[in-house]
Protein backbone atom coordinates (compact mmCIF):
# COMPACT_ATOMS: atom_id res chain seq x y z
CA UNK A 1 0.00 0.00 0.00
CA UNK A 2 3.03 2.37 0.63
CA UNK A 3 3.96 1.63 -2.66
CA UNK A 4 0.74 2.96 -4.34
CA UNK A 5 0.66 5.97 -2.02
CA UNK A 6 3.48 6.98 -3.99
CA UNK A 7 2.05 7.19 -7.00
CA UNK A 8 -2.00 7.20 -6.57
CA UNK A 9 -4.15 9.71 -4.11
CA UNK A 10 -6.03 7.90 -1.35
CA UNK A 11 -9.37 8.84 -2.97
CA UNK A 12 -7.88 6.20 -5.90
CA UNK A 13 -6.54 3.49 -3.46
CA UNK A 14 -10.13 3.73 -2.00
CA UNK A 15 -11.74 3.14 -5.30
CA UNK A 16 -9.86 0.63 -6.27
CA UNK A 17 -10.60 -1.53 -3.10
CA UNK A 18 -14.20 -0.42 -3.49
CA UNK A 19 -14.49 -1.67 -7.81
CA UNK A 20 -12.85 -5.05 -6.46
CA UNK A 21 -15.40 -5.18 -3.78
CA UNK A 22 -18.59 -4.02 -6.31
CA UNK A 23 -17.31 -6.43 -9.06
CA UNK A 24 -16.54 -9.64 -6.15
CA UNK A 25 -20.16 -9.02 -4.76
CA UNK A 26 -22.34 -8.55 -7.80
CA UNK A 27 -20.52 -11.60 -9.57
CA UNK A 28 -21.30 -13.79 -6.16
CA UNK A 29 -25.46 -12.38 -6.35
CA UNK A 30 -25.30 -12.80 -10.04
CA UNK A 31 -24.32 -16.00 -9.65
CA UNK A 32 -26.85 -16.92 -7.44
CA UNK A 33 -29.53 -15.32 -8.88
CA UNK A 34 -28.63 -16.24 -12.56
CA UNK A 35 -28.33 -20.00 -11.90
CA UNK A 36 -31.95 -20.97 -11.02
CA UNK A 37 -32.91 -18.33 -13.64
CA UNK A 38 -30.77 -19.92 -16.42
CA UNK A 39 -31.95 -23.01 -15.47
CA UNK A 40 -35.74 -22.73 -15.43
CA UNK A 41 -35.30 -20.61 -18.68
CA UNK A 42 -33.47 -23.50 -20.54
CA UNK A 43 -36.56 -26.51 -19.54
CA UNK A 44 -39.67 -24.54 -19.29
CA UNK A 45 -42.46 -24.84 -21.77
CA UNK A 46 -44.26 -21.74 -20.06
CA UNK A 47 -45.07 -18.91 -22.57
CA UNK A 48 -43.73 -16.58 -19.98
CA UNK A 49 -40.33 -18.21 -21.22
CA UNK A 50 -40.22 -15.70 -24.56
CA UNK A 51 -41.27 -12.62 -22.26
CA UNK A 52 -39.17 -13.21 -19.44
CA UNK A 53 -36.03 -13.65 -21.68
CA UNK A 54 -36.72 -10.67 -23.60
CA UNK A 55 -36.78 -8.75 -20.29
CA UNK A 56 -33.26 -10.72 -19.11
CA UNK A 57 -31.25 -9.10 -22.60
CA UNK A 58 -33.38 -5.58 -21.92
CA UNK A 59 -30.28 -4.01 -19.87
CA UNK A 60 -28.01 -4.77 -23.22
CA UNK A 61 -30.10 -2.31 -25.36
CA UNK A 62 -30.35 0.69 -23.06
CA UNK A 63 -27.05 3.03 -22.94
CA UNK A 64 -25.69 2.92 -19.38
CA UNK A 65 -26.26 6.25 -18.60
CA UNK A 66 -29.91 6.04 -19.47
CA UNK A 67 -30.26 2.90 -17.50
CA UNK A 68 -29.08 5.09 -14.76
CA UNK A 69 -30.94 7.35 -15.12
CA UNK A 70 -34.16 5.67 -14.49
CA UNK A 71 -32.62 3.35 -12.17
CA UNK A 72 -32.14 6.63 -10.29
CA UNK A 73 -35.65 7.48 -10.57
CA UNK A 74 -37.11 4.40 -9.72
CA UNK A 75 -34.99 4.49 -6.27
CA UNK A 76 -35.83 7.56 -5.94
CA UNK A 77 -38.26 8.78 -3.18
CA UNK A 78 -41.52 8.62 -5.87
CA UNK A 79 -40.34 5.80 -7.52
CA UNK A 80 -41.54 2.47 -7.32
CA UNK A 81 -38.07 1.06 -5.41
CA UNK A 82 -38.10 4.02 -3.75
CA UNK A 83 -41.45 3.81 -1.74
CA UNK A 84 -40.52 0.10 -1.83
CA UNK A 85 -37.57 0.31 -0.15
CA UNK A 86 -38.76 3.28 2.28
CA UNK A 87 -42.08 1.29 3.71
CA UNK A 88 -39.62 -1.28 4.59
CA UNK A 89 -37.14 0.79 6.02
CA UNK A 90 -34.65 0.50 4.36
CA UNK A 91 -34.41 4.24 2.98
CA UNK A 92 -33.41 5.64 -0.42
CA UNK A 93 -30.88 3.29 -2.21
CA UNK A 94 -29.69 5.62 -4.49
CA UNK A 95 -25.93 7.00 -3.43
CA UNK A 96 -25.33 3.56 -1.42
CA UNK A 97 -23.00 0.66 -1.78
CA UNK A 98 -26.52 -1.39 -2.08
CA UNK A 99 -27.81 0.73 -4.73
CA UNK A 100 -24.55 0.41 -6.62
CA UNK A 101 -24.81 -3.53 -6.63
CA UNK A 102 -28.65 -3.87 -7.36
CA UNK A 103 -27.88 -1.56 -10.62
CA UNK A 104 -24.69 -3.51 -11.04
CA UNK A 105 -26.73 -6.65 -11.21
CA UNK A 106 -29.18 -5.39 -13.19
CA UNK A 107 -26.55 -4.01 -15.68
CA UNK A 108 -24.93 -7.16 -16.18
CA UNK A 109 -27.68 -9.90 -15.89
CA UNK A 110 -27.91 -10.62 -19.57
CA UNK A 111 -24.14 -11.52 -19.32
CA UNK A 112 -24.48 -14.09 -16.48
CA UNK A 113 -28.00 -15.82 -17.80
CA UNK A 114 -26.39 -16.23 -21.04
CA UNK A 115 -23.76 -18.49 -20.79
CA UNK A 116 -25.19 -20.43 -17.97
CA UNK A 117 -27.95 -20.50 -20.05
CA UNK A 118 -26.96 -22.01 -22.99
CA UNK A 119 -24.27 -24.46 -20.87
CA UNK A 120 -27.67 -25.84 -19.36
CA UNK A 121 -29.40 -26.08 -23.00
CA UNK A 122 -26.11 -27.34 -24.37
CA UNK A 123 -26.29 -30.36 -22.28
CA UNK A 124 -29.50 -31.71 -23.48
CA UNK A 125 -32.42 -33.65 -21.70
CA UNK A 126 -30.24 -36.70 -21.70
CA UNK A 127 -28.30 -36.73 -18.80
CA UNK A 128 -31.12 -35.70 -16.16
CA UNK A 129 -32.86 -38.19 -17.59
CA UNK A 130 -30.55 -40.84 -16.91
CA UNK A 131 -30.17 -38.93 -13.54
CA UNK A 132 -33.74 -39.68 -12.80
CA UNK A 133 -33.94 -43.53 -13.85
CA UNK A 134 -31.23 -43.95 -11.34
CA UNK A 135 -33.95 -42.55 -9.09
CA UNK A 136 -32.17 -39.22 -8.28
CA UNK A 137 -34.69 -36.53 -6.82
CA UNK A 138 -34.50 -33.32 -8.97
CA UNK A 139 -33.07 -31.50 -6.83
CA UNK A 140 -30.53 -34.09 -6.34
CA UNK A 141 -29.87 -34.36 -10.50
CA UNK A 142 -29.69 -30.91 -10.70
CA UNK A 143 -26.70 -30.19 -8.13
CA UNK A 144 -24.62 -33.70 -9.03
CA UNK A 145 -25.96 -33.61 -13.00
CA UNK A 146 -26.59 -30.72 -14.41
CA UNK A 147 -24.43 -28.03 -12.57
CA UNK A 148 -21.09 -29.76 -12.99
CA UNK A 149 -21.91 -30.05 -16.35
CA UNK A 150 -22.45 -26.37 -16.96
CA UNK A 151 -19.17 -25.53 -15.15
CA UNK A 152 -17.68 -24.29 -17.83
CA UNK A 153 -20.76 -21.53 -18.58
CA UNK A 154 -20.85 -20.75 -15.03
CA UNK A 155 -17.04 -19.57 -15.38
CA UNK A 156 -17.83 -18.02 -18.43
CA UNK A 157 -20.40 -15.74 -16.49
CA UNK A 158 -17.98 -15.41 -13.45
CA UNK A 159 -16.12 -13.58 -16.13
CA UNK A 160 -18.37 -12.06 -18.00
CA UNK A 161 -20.14 -10.41 -14.98
CA UNK A 162 -16.77 -9.35 -12.94
CA UNK A 163 -15.13 -8.20 -15.87
CA UNK A 164 -18.40 -6.58 -16.80
CA UNK A 165 -18.78 -4.98 -13.11
CA UNK A 166 -15.23 -3.58 -13.01
CA UNK A 167 -15.75 -1.64 -16.45
CA UNK A 168 -18.99 -0.05 -15.31
CA UNK A 169 -19.57 3.55 -15.65
CA UNK A 170 -22.58 4.87 -17.06
CA UNK A 171 -25.15 3.53 -14.36
CA UNK A 172 -22.65 4.18 -11.25
CA UNK A 173 -22.12 7.19 -12.41
CA UNK A 174 -25.80 8.28 -12.43
CA UNK A 175 -27.11 6.45 -9.02
CA UNK A 176 -23.55 7.08 -7.19
CA UNK A 177 -23.46 10.29 -6.26
CA UNK A 178 -19.17 9.76 -6.18
CA UNK A 179 -18.40 9.55 -2.46
CA UNK A 180 -15.47 8.61 -1.27
CA UNK A 181 -15.38 4.93 -0.46
CA UNK A 182 -19.13 3.99 -0.66
CA UNK A 183 -19.60 4.75 -4.35
CA UNK A 184 -16.55 6.22 -5.68
CA UNK A 185 -15.16 3.71 -8.23
CA UNK A 186 -12.48 3.43 -10.33
CA UNK A 187 -14.41 4.18 -13.73
CA UNK A 188 -16.06 7.44 -12.06
CA UNK A 189 -12.40 8.22 -10.14
CA UNK A 190 -10.45 8.27 -14.39
CA UNK A 191 -13.45 10.33 -15.26
CA UNK A 192 -13.17 12.59 -12.58
CA UNK A 193 -9.06 12.94 -13.07
CA UNK A 194 -9.57 13.60 -17.56
CA UNK A 195 -12.41 16.24 -16.27
CA UNK A 196 -10.36 18.36 -13.86
CA UNK A 197 -7.34 17.60 -16.41
CA UNK A 198 -4.93 15.99 -14.17
CA UNK A 199 -4.16 13.43 -16.70
CA UNK A 200 -1.09 11.68 -14.81
CA UNK A 201 -2.96 10.45 -12.10
CA UNK A 202 -5.81 8.96 -14.48
CA UNK A 203 -3.26 7.12 -16.57
CA UNK A 204 -1.58 5.73 -13.73
CA UNK A 205 -5.66 4.50 -12.36
CA UNK A 206 -6.34 3.51 -16.06
CA UNK A 207 -2.67 1.17 -16.40
CA UNK A 208 -3.41 -0.66 -12.51
CA UNK A 209 -6.80 -1.31 -13.39
CA UNK A 210 -5.90 -2.40 -16.74
CA UNK A 211 -3.09 -4.76 -15.59
CA UNK A 212 -5.14 -6.07 -12.34
CA UNK A 213 -8.27 -7.25 -14.50
CA UNK A 214 -6.25 -8.80 -17.33
CA UNK A 215 -4.17 -11.00 -14.40
CA UNK A 216 -7.58 -11.76 -12.92
CA UNK A 217 -9.41 -12.59 -16.10
CA UNK A 218 -6.19 -14.67 -17.60
CA UNK A 219 -6.50 -16.64 -14.40
CA UNK A 220 -10.65 -17.59 -14.87
CA UNK A 221 -9.72 -17.84 -18.83
CA UNK A 222 -6.83 -20.96 -17.42
CA UNK A 223 -9.19 -22.25 -14.54
CA UNK A 224 -11.87 -22.88 -17.91
CA UNK A 225 -9.70 -24.30 -19.88
CA UNK A 226 -8.55 -26.51 -17.12
CA UNK A 227 -12.15 -27.66 -16.63
CA UNK A 228 -12.86 -28.36 -20.02
CA UNK A 229 -9.96 -30.46 -20.23
CA UNK A 230 -10.71 -32.83 -17.06
CA UNK A 231 -13.19 -35.33 -17.80
CA UNK A 232 -16.06 -35.41 -15.68
CA UNK B 1 -25.52 43.81 -39.84
CA UNK B 2 -23.80 45.58 -36.66
CA UNK B 3 -22.01 42.78 -36.61
CA UNK B 4 -20.83 42.18 -40.12
CA UNK B 5 -19.59 46.11 -39.88
CA UNK B 6 -17.29 45.33 -37.09
CA UNK B 7 -14.89 42.84 -39.09
CA UNK B 8 -14.03 42.58 -42.83
CA UNK B 9 -16.04 38.78 -43.11
CA UNK B 10 -14.51 36.76 -46.35
CA UNK B 11 -16.39 36.26 -48.85
CA UNK B 12 -19.57 34.39 -49.24
CA UNK B 13 -17.66 31.93 -50.88
CA UNK B 14 -15.63 30.49 -48.01
CA UNK B 15 -18.75 30.49 -45.73
CA UNK B 16 -20.08 27.52 -47.23
CA UNK B 17 -18.35 25.82 -44.03
CA UNK B 18 -20.19 26.29 -40.65
CA UNK B 19 -19.07 28.07 -37.62
CA UNK B 20 -18.49 25.08 -35.02
CA UNK B 21 -18.66 25.78 -31.55
CA UNK B 22 -17.89 23.58 -28.39
CA UNK B 23 -20.36 24.78 -25.75
CA UNK B 24 -20.46 23.64 -22.47
CA UNK B 25 -23.04 21.84 -21.33
CA UNK B 26 -25.01 24.48 -18.89
CA UNK B 27 -25.00 27.25 -21.73
CA UNK B 28 -26.57 24.72 -24.62
CA UNK B 29 -30.47 26.60 -23.55
CA UNK B 30 -28.83 30.41 -24.11
CA UNK B 31 -26.98 28.86 -27.26
CA UNK B 32 -29.62 27.84 -29.33
CA UNK B 33 -31.48 31.32 -28.84
CA UNK B 34 -27.86 33.30 -29.86
CA UNK B 35 -27.02 30.79 -32.74
CA UNK B 36 -30.24 31.86 -34.31
CA UNK B 37 -30.06 35.28 -33.47
CA UNK B 38 -26.46 35.33 -35.22
CA UNK B 39 -27.22 33.14 -38.34
CA UNK B 40 -30.12 35.70 -39.00
CA UNK B 41 -28.00 38.82 -39.13
CA UNK B 42 -24.48 37.49 -40.46
CA UNK B 43 -25.95 34.76 -42.71
CA UNK B 44 -23.29 32.24 -41.26
CA UNK B 45 -24.18 28.75 -40.48
CA UNK B 46 -23.28 27.32 -36.68
CA UNK B 47 -22.88 23.73 -35.80
CA UNK B 48 -23.18 23.31 -32.25
CA UNK B 49 -21.25 20.78 -30.49
CA UNK B 50 -22.86 20.00 -26.75
CA UNK B 51 -20.61 18.67 -24.21
CA UNK B 52 -18.19 19.10 -20.64
CA UNK B 53 -15.67 21.76 -21.03
CA UNK B 54 -12.57 18.35 -19.73
CA UNK B 55 -13.75 16.28 -22.60
CA UNK B 56 -13.38 19.83 -25.39
CA UNK B 57 -10.25 20.10 -23.65
CA UNK B 58 -9.23 16.44 -24.23
CA UNK B 59 -10.06 16.64 -27.96
CA UNK B 60 -8.99 19.65 -28.62
CA UNK B 61 -5.65 18.77 -27.28
CA UNK B 62 -5.88 16.33 -30.14
CA UNK B 63 -7.11 18.53 -32.56
CA UNK B 64 -10.49 18.53 -32.48
CA UNK B 65 -11.90 20.88 -35.29
CA UNK B 66 -13.39 23.50 -33.31
CA UNK B 67 -13.06 27.31 -34.44
CA UNK B 68 -14.43 28.81 -30.58
CA UNK B 69 -14.82 27.27 -27.38
CA UNK B 70 -17.40 28.09 -24.64
CA UNK B 71 -16.32 26.60 -21.89
CA UNK B 72 -17.74 26.38 -18.08
CA UNK B 73 -14.88 28.21 -16.73
CA UNK B 74 -12.03 30.04 -17.29
CA UNK B 75 -9.07 28.30 -16.08
CA UNK B 76 -9.69 25.70 -18.97
CA UNK B 77 -9.51 28.55 -21.17
CA UNK B 78 -6.39 29.57 -19.66
CA UNK B 79 -4.79 25.97 -20.09
CA UNK B 80 -5.52 26.00 -23.61
CA UNK B 81 -4.10 29.75 -23.86
CA UNK B 82 -0.85 28.14 -22.46
CA UNK B 83 -0.18 25.84 -24.61
CA UNK B 84 -0.97 27.89 -27.59
CA UNK B 85 -4.16 26.12 -28.50
CA UNK B 86 -5.62 29.37 -28.07
CA UNK B 87 -5.31 33.10 -29.00
CA UNK B 88 -4.96 35.05 -25.98
CA UNK B 89 -6.21 38.12 -27.67
CA UNK B 90 -9.71 36.59 -28.20
CA UNK B 91 -10.33 35.84 -24.94
CA UNK B 92 -13.67 36.82 -23.25
CA UNK B 93 -16.08 36.24 -19.99
CA UNK B 94 -19.34 35.63 -21.85
CA UNK B 95 -21.17 34.44 -18.70
CA UNK B 96 -21.48 34.62 -14.92
CA UNK B 97 -22.60 31.81 -13.56
CA UNK B 98 -24.91 32.08 -10.43
CA UNK B 99 -25.50 29.90 -7.58
CA UNK B 100 -28.38 28.92 -5.79
CA UNK B 101 -29.53 26.37 -3.46
CA UNK B 102 -32.62 24.74 -4.67
CA UNK B 103 -35.06 22.26 -2.98
CA UNK B 104 -38.41 21.48 -4.63
CA UNK B 105 -40.24 21.69 -1.68
CA UNK B 106 -41.80 25.05 -1.71
CA UNK B 107 -41.78 25.94 2.45
CA UNK B 108 -38.31 24.78 3.14
CA UNK B 109 -36.41 27.99 3.55
CA UNK B 110 -37.64 30.89 2.23
CA UNK B 111 -34.73 33.83 3.07
CA UNK B 112 -31.37 33.74 3.27
CA UNK B 113 -31.85 33.28 7.51
CA UNK B 114 -33.74 30.50 6.95
CA UNK B 115 -31.40 28.88 4.44
CA UNK B 116 -28.75 29.15 6.26
CA UNK B 117 -30.68 27.89 9.14
CA UNK B 118 -32.14 24.66 7.37
CA UNK B 119 -27.72 24.82 6.07
CA UNK B 120 -26.63 24.76 9.83
CA UNK B 121 -29.06 22.02 10.80
CA UNK B 122 -28.17 19.41 8.05
CA UNK B 123 -32.11 18.09 8.75
CA UNK B 124 -32.04 16.22 5.80
CA UNK B 125 -30.97 12.85 3.88
CA UNK B 126 -29.16 14.20 0.97
CA UNK B 127 -27.44 16.98 0.15
CA UNK B 128 -26.50 17.74 -3.57
CA UNK B 129 -23.30 19.55 -4.55
CA UNK B 130 -20.93 19.26 -7.98
CA UNK B 131 -17.90 17.28 -7.81
CA UNK B 132 -15.46 20.67 -6.53
CA UNK B 133 -12.54 19.16 -8.23
CA UNK B 134 -14.62 19.20 -12.01
CA UNK B 135 -17.45 21.79 -12.07
CA UNK B 136 -16.96 25.11 -10.84
CA UNK B 137 -20.23 25.50 -9.43
CA UNK B 138 -18.55 22.89 -6.84
CA UNK B 139 -15.84 24.80 -6.06
CA UNK B 140 -18.33 28.06 -5.42
CA UNK B 141 -20.88 25.47 -3.21
CA UNK B 142 -17.98 24.50 -1.40
CA UNK B 143 -16.66 28.26 -0.92
CA UNK B 144 -20.14 29.27 0.30
CA UNK B 145 -20.00 26.37 2.87
CA UNK B 146 -16.76 27.40 4.16
CA UNK B 147 -17.77 31.08 4.58
CA UNK B 148 -20.89 29.29 6.64
CA UNK B 149 -18.30 27.60 8.70
CA UNK B 150 -19.64 24.42 7.23
CA UNK B 151 -16.47 22.84 5.28
CA UNK B 152 -16.16 19.93 6.79
CA UNK B 153 -20.22 19.45 7.58
CA UNK B 154 -21.88 16.34 7.13
CA UNK B 155 -19.72 14.84 4.92
CA UNK B 156 -21.87 11.68 4.59
CA UNK B 157 -24.76 13.27 3.32
CA UNK B 158 -22.99 14.88 0.26
CA UNK B 159 -23.63 13.31 -2.98
CA UNK B 160 -21.63 14.89 -5.80
CA UNK B 161 -22.49 15.51 -9.21
CA UNK B 162 -20.22 15.22 -11.93
CA UNK B 163 -21.15 18.42 -13.85
CA UNK B 164 -23.66 20.61 -12.58
CA UNK B 165 -26.47 18.51 -14.65
CA UNK B 166 -26.09 15.75 -12.95
CA UNK B 167 -26.19 17.48 -9.59
CA UNK B 168 -29.85 18.97 -10.78
CA UNK B 169 -30.99 15.73 -11.09
CA UNK B 170 -30.41 14.46 -7.60
CA UNK B 171 -32.43 17.16 -6.71
CA UNK B 172 -35.28 17.16 -9.20
CA UNK B 173 -35.68 13.24 -8.46
CA UNK B 174 -36.10 13.80 -5.43
CA UNK B 175 -33.14 11.81 -4.61
CA UNK B 176 -31.83 14.32 -2.55
CA UNK B 177 -33.70 17.04 -0.87
CA UNK B 178 -31.74 19.91 -1.85
CA UNK B 179 -28.27 21.06 -3.55
CA UNK B 180 -26.34 23.79 -4.83
CA UNK B 181 -27.66 24.30 -8.70
CA UNK B 182 -27.06 26.50 -10.89
CA UNK B 183 -29.62 29.39 -11.22
CA UNK B 184 -29.55 29.14 -15.04
CA UNK B 185 -30.93 25.77 -14.26
CA UNK B 186 -34.04 26.35 -12.75
CA UNK B 187 -34.89 29.67 -15.29
CA UNK B 188 -33.96 27.52 -18.18
CA UNK B 189 -37.41 27.33 -19.67
CA UNK B 190 -38.06 31.49 -18.96
CA UNK B 191 -39.89 31.01 -15.30
CA UNK B 192 -38.03 30.03 -12.34
CA UNK B 193 -38.60 26.54 -11.36
CA UNK B 194 -41.29 26.12 -8.28
CA UNK B 195 -39.59 25.57 -4.60
CA UNK B 196 -37.20 26.75 -2.28
CA UNK B 197 -34.31 28.82 -3.68
CA UNK B 198 -31.97 31.03 -1.73
CA UNK B 199 -29.08 33.09 -3.70
CA UNK B 200 -26.16 33.41 -1.61
CA UNK B 201 -24.66 36.73 -2.09
CA UNK B 202 -21.97 36.77 -4.56
CA UNK B 203 -18.92 37.98 -2.20
CA UNK B 204 -18.97 34.02 -0.57
CA UNK B 205 -17.84 32.39 -3.41
CA UNK B 206 -15.14 32.75 -7.14
CA UNK B 207 -17.28 34.28 -9.42
CA UNK B 208 -18.12 31.58 -11.96
CA UNK B 209 -16.66 33.12 -14.81
CA UNK B 210 -17.19 31.29 -18.50
CA UNK B 211 -14.79 32.62 -20.97
CA UNK B 212 -14.96 31.92 -24.48
CA UNK B 213 -11.96 32.08 -27.34
CA UNK B 214 -10.92 31.62 -30.26
CA UNK B 215 -8.81 28.60 -31.08
CA UNK B 216 -5.67 28.74 -32.94
CA UNK B 217 -6.59 25.67 -35.11
CA UNK B 218 -9.81 27.70 -36.41
CA UNK B 219 -10.03 27.62 -40.45
CA UNK B 220 -12.68 30.06 -39.76
CA UNK B 221 -10.59 32.62 -37.78
CA UNK B 222 -12.56 35.87 -39.33
CA UNK B 223 -15.66 34.00 -38.63
CA UNK B 224 -14.75 33.15 -35.08
CA UNK B 225 -14.37 36.40 -33.75
CA UNK B 226 -17.16 38.07 -35.21
CA UNK B 227 -18.75 35.51 -33.30
CA UNK B 228 -17.40 36.50 -30.55
CA UNK B 229 -18.30 39.79 -30.90
CA UNK B 230 -21.53 39.10 -31.56
CA UNK B 231 -21.12 37.34 -27.95
CA UNK B 232 -20.18 40.45 -26.07
CA UNK B 233 -22.44 42.84 -27.40
CA UNK B 234 -25.29 44.17 -25.62
CA UNK B 235 -27.72 42.04 -27.22
CA UNK B 236 -26.47 38.88 -27.09
CA UNK B 237 -25.56 39.76 -23.22
CA UNK B 238 -29.38 40.96 -23.04
CA UNK B 239 -30.45 37.48 -23.66
CA UNK B 240 -28.02 35.58 -21.53
CA UNK B 241 -29.21 37.44 -18.74
CA UNK B 242 -32.67 36.35 -19.29
CA UNK B 243 -31.44 32.46 -18.80
CA UNK B 244 -30.10 33.26 -15.52
CA UNK B 245 -26.73 34.57 -15.89
CA UNK B 246 -24.74 37.45 -14.81
CA UNK B 247 -22.72 39.76 -17.76
CA UNK B 248 -19.44 40.81 -16.71
CA UNK B 249 -19.05 44.12 -14.94
CA UNK B 250 -18.20 46.81 -17.11
CA UNK B 251 -14.69 48.04 -16.54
Amino acid sequence: MNDLHTILSQSAIDALLLTLRLAAVTTICLLIIATPLAWWLSQTRSHWRAPVSAMVTLPLVLPPTVLGFYLLVMMGPSGPIGQLTEAIGLGLLSFTFTGLVVGSIVFSLPFAVQPIQHAFESMGPRPMEVAATLRARPMDAFFSVALPMAKPGILTATILSFAHTVGEFGVVLMIGGNIAGQTSVVSTEIYTYVESMQYAQAHWLAAIMVIFSFAVLLWLALMKRQTRAMPS
Amino acid sequence: MLVLSMVNLPTLATEQTPLRLAVAANFAGPMLTLAEQFEQSSGINISISVGSTGKFYAQIRQGAPFDVLLAADSLTVENLIDQGLADPKTRLTYAIGQLVLWSPEPGLFGNQAQAIETLKAGDFTRIAIANPAVAPYGAAAQAVLRHLGLADAWLKKRVQGQSIAQTHQFVASGNAELGFVALSQLQATGQTMAGSVWQPPQNWYPPIRQDAVLLSASKNPAIGKAFLIFLASAQAQEIIKTFGYQREPLQ
